[in-house]
């Protein structure tokens, strides 16, 4: 968090409390965007605090979601009268924590609304179990509201355009190799030379299935299928995000990049719109995971927004 | 360890409750996160040890608890307790374990030594805190599964007039039962249900913590003298 504050004069780094927000804060009238988790997804969350997405972020420790002080603390550094936006992976630490800090916010008269992210295909919802996991569609939501929440839109508005872009969107994750929280001494699951483990999360847990290692084609078209499955890709025109887990070269990010935008050329969907790189981590963990956005006028519109933080910036 | 059997729940004993739940995490620190390596993301250990940890700190600096003295209430000393661990672990474990402490003590009020019945509402609200918070309930594969029996075979105990130790022993033992129950679960809440029916064959390390939880409640209440005092009868 040193360096972070080091390299962006910009940013206010509560180094004690764990939490980034801009600088001068947030501008009166302006809904305050506020997210945060667990360490070890750099540069998420922390890393998209600027101008067009987040107002503040709340930086637990390693793959532990923030306690609710250090979400109410962030909250506080984001409000700037018109509400506050908290924006959630489906977790359930960080779905508990936050909402412990909503209800303190509250005391505080501080309007509160959620966005609970839940994108992952490789969950099978169901209304008994904790649901979906929250991934790589959390970068589109801080992104497009982020957005939005510059041109003043209201709380509720703001929270029922993210909702829109959690439903438009689906993602599916691969392991290459794991990797090892802080703490423990081994990794999180034992993953053999030649074998890849299918439908992984973000935070080195094991996913659902492991098959032999395949080639960035097949990887590619297991992905997509997986998404496809769930939401259909054909005819729609897509945000799609190539996120590497923290250990794969962007080289090869690159190379699955070319397959998955093939494989959904292949299903009839345009991708108009690619971001490739190291997005959403898992610490040191190789592999990738695919997240794609069913885009419409608006929603592109707010993407190529200008934005100006550590880890995205453009247009400005 | 108590080497005496106590008739009451004071704040003294809940002091001791408290640091024999912190040395028996430290201790198992390591097991905990093994349990948590399977079905999860490796850190359960990790986290609950840093939030006992701060639970130690804040009776050492508290003047009163720091000699383990009888100062304040149980209600006070256990609400205090699930304050910090809400604000230190984090996770899924902070606000859940928090939250029982916090029901507890809030449910002993002011009462300055509580007896088996009290006791026996106080888990029951703590039962039903982690339950409202949570949404869990038995069979999903979480702490509710070791707490829930625990809880149940307290207030059996405490109706058939058990001492307060032999009761907390009996919820002991029904935690570590209900514990074990978790391993042919498939995760219905939690991060392991994520695994789907990967999830399957192990113990969840949450429950295994209410174990710990309420073996140190017993511990403290001195029901291995009780016991110890039996057989010398016999």
């Amino acid at each position: 968090m040193r360096g972070l504050a080091a390299a962006h004069p910009e940013l206010a780094v509560d180094v004690e409390a764990r939490v980034v927000s801009r600088a001068g804060g947030t501008r009166p009238g302006k809904v305050g965007l506020v997210s945060g988790g667990g360490s070890g997804h750099e540069p998420l969350h922390a890393g998209f605090v600027g101008h067009g997405m987040l107002d503040a972020a709340a930086c637990g420790a390693v793959f532990t979601s923030p306690v609710p002080d250090q979400v109410l603390a962030a909250t506080r550094a984001a409000s700037g009268g018109a509400g506050v936006l908290h924006v959630v992976k489906n977790y359930t630490g960080d779905v508990l924590n936050f909402r412990m800090a909503a209800e303190l916010a509250d005391d505080d008269d501080v309007e509160v609304a959620t966005v609970l992210v839940d994108d992952d295909v490789a969950v099978t919802d169901s209304t008994y179990t904790a649901g979906r996991r929250g991934t790589g569609a959390t970068l589109f939501v801080e992104k497009v509201v982020g957005a939005a929440a510059e041109e003043d839109l209201a709380l509720a508005e703001l929270a029922a355009l993210g909702r829109e872009v959690v439903e438009r969107s689906r993602s599916f994750g691969v392991a290459l190799s794991p990797c090892t929280t802080p703490g423990s001494d081994k990794p999180g699951f034992d993953l053999p030379a030649g074998e890849m483990e299918l439908g992984i999360g973000i935070h080195g847990e094991p996913g659902r299935e492991r098959v032999p290692l395949a080639t960035s084609r097949e990887i590619a078209a297991i992905a997509v299928g997986a998404i496809a499955d769930d939401a259909p890709v054909g005819g729609e025109e897509l945000l799609v995000l190539v996120n590497g887990a923290g250990g794969t070269p962007l080289l090869e990010l690159q190379v699955l990049a070319g397959d998955v935008h093939a494989e959904l050329q292949g299903r009839g969907a345009r991708v108009v719109r690619m971001l490739v790189g190291n997005h959403v981590t898992s610490l040191e963990m190789a592999g990738a995971m695919v997240s794609v956005c069913r885009l419409d006028e608006r929603l592109l519109r707010l993407w190529d927004a200008p934005v100006a933080t550590p880890a995205l910036r453009w247009g400005r | 360890m108590s080497a005496v059997a106590r008739e009451a729940l004071d704040a003294a004993a809940a002091r001791e409750w408290l640091r024999g739940f912190a040395a028996a995490v430290a201790e198992r620190s390591g097991e905990l996160t093994d349990l948590d390596r399977p079905v999860g993301d490796s850190d359960h250990g990790v986290n609950l040890r840093r939030g006992t940890e701060a639970v130690l700190a804040a009776l050492d600096a508290d003047g009163a608890g720091g000699a383990g003295g009888a100062d304040g209430t149980p209600g006070q000393v256990l609400g205090a307790a699930g304050r910090t661990l809400v604000s230190t672990v984090g996770g899924a474990s902070g606000p859940l374990f928090g939250t029982a402490l916090r029901r507890a003590g809030k449910a002993l009020g002011e009462v300055p030594a509580a007896d088996a019945a009290q006791v026996a509402a106080a888990l029951r609200a703590a039962l039903e805190g982690v339950v409202r918070l949570g949404e869990a309930r038995v069979g999903d594969a979480t702490m509710v599964d070791a707490l829930d029996p625990a809880v149940a075979a307290f207030e059996r105990a405490a109706q058939e007039g058990a001492p307060l130790p032999r009761a907390a022993r009996a919820a002991a033992g029904a935690a570590a039962e209900g514990a074990a129950s978790t391993v042919p679960l498939v995760a219905r809440k939690g991060r392991a249900s994520y695994l789907g029916p990967r999830s399957r064959g192990h113990l969840d390390p949450g429950a295994r913590s209410v174990e710990l939880l309420l073996t140190a409640l017993a511990d403290a209440l001195g029901a291995d003298a009780l016991d110890a005092r039996a057989g010398e009868g016999a």
